[in-house]
């Protein structure tokens, strides 16, 4: 019992230090496609090709000037961006790397990971609340909306995959898909799950809670210095975990053959990555009503219906 | 039923993790970090000018219809979760009731519909 608690530990430390680094670097490839993708280099400043950016980025934002404003409320408007980081961290408790490499195990692995997700949006609308100026409420208001719409059409495209392993256990939904991809069983519910995922992380063409040009950055506009990195952090980290649970549920996770599991699941995340970013470089930003009336007059319907389609077929095969 | 419980045991730790982090990094950068607000510096964000009225306003009823929804919706999925999971245990039966539970969620889908809760104009 010790002796697992001690691995744990370091298991836990590993997994945290990494996945603030990737974090940091996600920033920093990001920069890079995107600028590719419109003909520029991208960082190209600090560092060989720019490979210290992201942490000249973090020292220039821990030494910044933290200006808490006259209106907020001081107590939520720190609290908000620290339970965001932590709502968007401890996800990271549960994602089986490979067959040996997480932290810990649990038999209800899906349903932390939606649940603590779903705690995590009303950061965003506290920091919004929190701010005392208009920009942020909307933004936050907007957030929220946005973020418990997305959530169901998410949960809902996952149940597919739950009735097929018939588990909520990560672990045991991998082993399930040791022969198939649930790609293959589920392909409505993938695409499903990864337009609700872009709502979720709110990204282009979802980004509508910080359209630049109509509330500045929404919920984050009065926030600085530290502050302000734990909102990116937060998102980024949110990037990871979609990306992993997408890999998880539906691409087999570190499946594969010759390689080692978690050379696998690194490649499939990394792919993902790079779509999110290529969606970024390549379409426009959605209007609110028209990113409203997708999720609740097409995709909540064809989600039911991929459910008992599912249920119908699973019966009679 | 002590594994099950001891299973939680690393997720309170990254709990204390991610905490520690979160606040500890505040502190450490509010030792570092300069400080000298003043009036112009600490006004809320409003493109350059002076505020014009209170944050205080009211906000559209659309978020709430979106919240009660979301509520209807989400114990729906909360319903289906465990049903999902045994799915392979309980046969034709277990399909027609939760055929029946989403068909009466879809009436009340289509009166919101129909009653216009799902429009942004």
């Amino acid at each position: 019992m010790g002796q697992e608690l001690v691995i744990a530990i370091i298991k836990m430390i590993v997994v945290f230090a990494l996945a603030l680094l990737v974090v940091a670097y996600l920033t920093y490839l990001e920069r890079k496609i995107i600028g590719h993708m419109q003909l520029r280099l991208g960082p190209m400043r600090v560092g060989p090709h720019g490979l210290l950016q992201p942490i000249a980025d973090g020292l220039k934002l821990f030494v910044k000037e933290d200006i808490v404003p006259r209106e907020a409320d001081k107590w939520t408007y720190y609290f908000a961006p620290v339970f965001d980081l932590v709502c968007a961290l401890v996800l990271l408790a549960v994602i089986p790397f490979s067959y040996h490499f997480m932290v810990t195990r649990l038999n209800i692995g899906v349903l932390y990971i939606l649940s603590i997700a779903s705690v995590g949006s009303i950061a965003i609308l506290l920091a919004g609340w929190a701010s005392g100026s208009k920009y942020p409420i909307l933004g936050g208001l907007r957030s929220a909306a946005q973020m418990f719409s997305y959530e169901i059409f998410l949960g809902f495209s996952i149940i597919g995959v739950l009735m097929i392993s018939g588990s909520l256990d990560l672990v045991k939904i991998v082993e399930a898909q040791s022969r198939v991809w649930n790609i293959v069983y589920q392909p409505v519910a993938f695409v499903i799950y990864i337009i609700a995922a872009l709502g979720e992380l709110k990204r282009i063409p979802f980004d509508l809670p910080e359209a630049e040009n109509e509330l500045v950055a929404g919920h984050h506009t009065e926030y600085s210095g530290f502050k302000f990195a734990y909102f990116f952090l937060a998102e980024y980290a949110h990037m990871i975990i979609i990306s992993c649970m997408a890999v998880i549920l539906f691409l087999g996770g570190w499946k594969g053959p010759v390689l080692p599991g978690i050379v696998w699941f690194l490649i499939k995340i990394c792919a993902f990555f790079y779509f999110f970013i290529w969606v970024r470089g390549t379409f426009p930003r959605y209007r609110y009503d028209q990113f409203m009336a997708i999720g609740w007059k097409i995709m909540l319907p064809v989600v039911l219906a991929n459910i008992v389609a599912t249920g119908v077929v699973m019966r009679l095969v | 039923m002590y594994q099950h419980i001891s299973q939680y045991t690393p997720v309170l730790l990254f709990f204390v993790l991610a905490i520690g982090f979160g606040v500890g990094a505040l502190i450490l950068a509010y030792l570092v970090r300069p400080d000298k607000p003043d009036p112009e510096k600490l006004s809320p964000y409003e493109c350059g000018i002076p505020p014009l009225m209170s944050v205080k306003e009211r906000i559209p009823v659309r978020f709430f219809i979106i919240a009660l929804l979301f509520l209807l919706f989400d114990v729906e999925a909360v319903f289906m979760y465990p049903w999902a999971v045994v799915y392979n245990y309980i046969g034709w039966w277990g399909f027609i009731e939760m055929f029946l539970f989403i068909v009466i969620l879809l009436v009340g889908y289509v009166y919101a519909w129909a009653k216009g809760a799902l429009e942004w104009e």
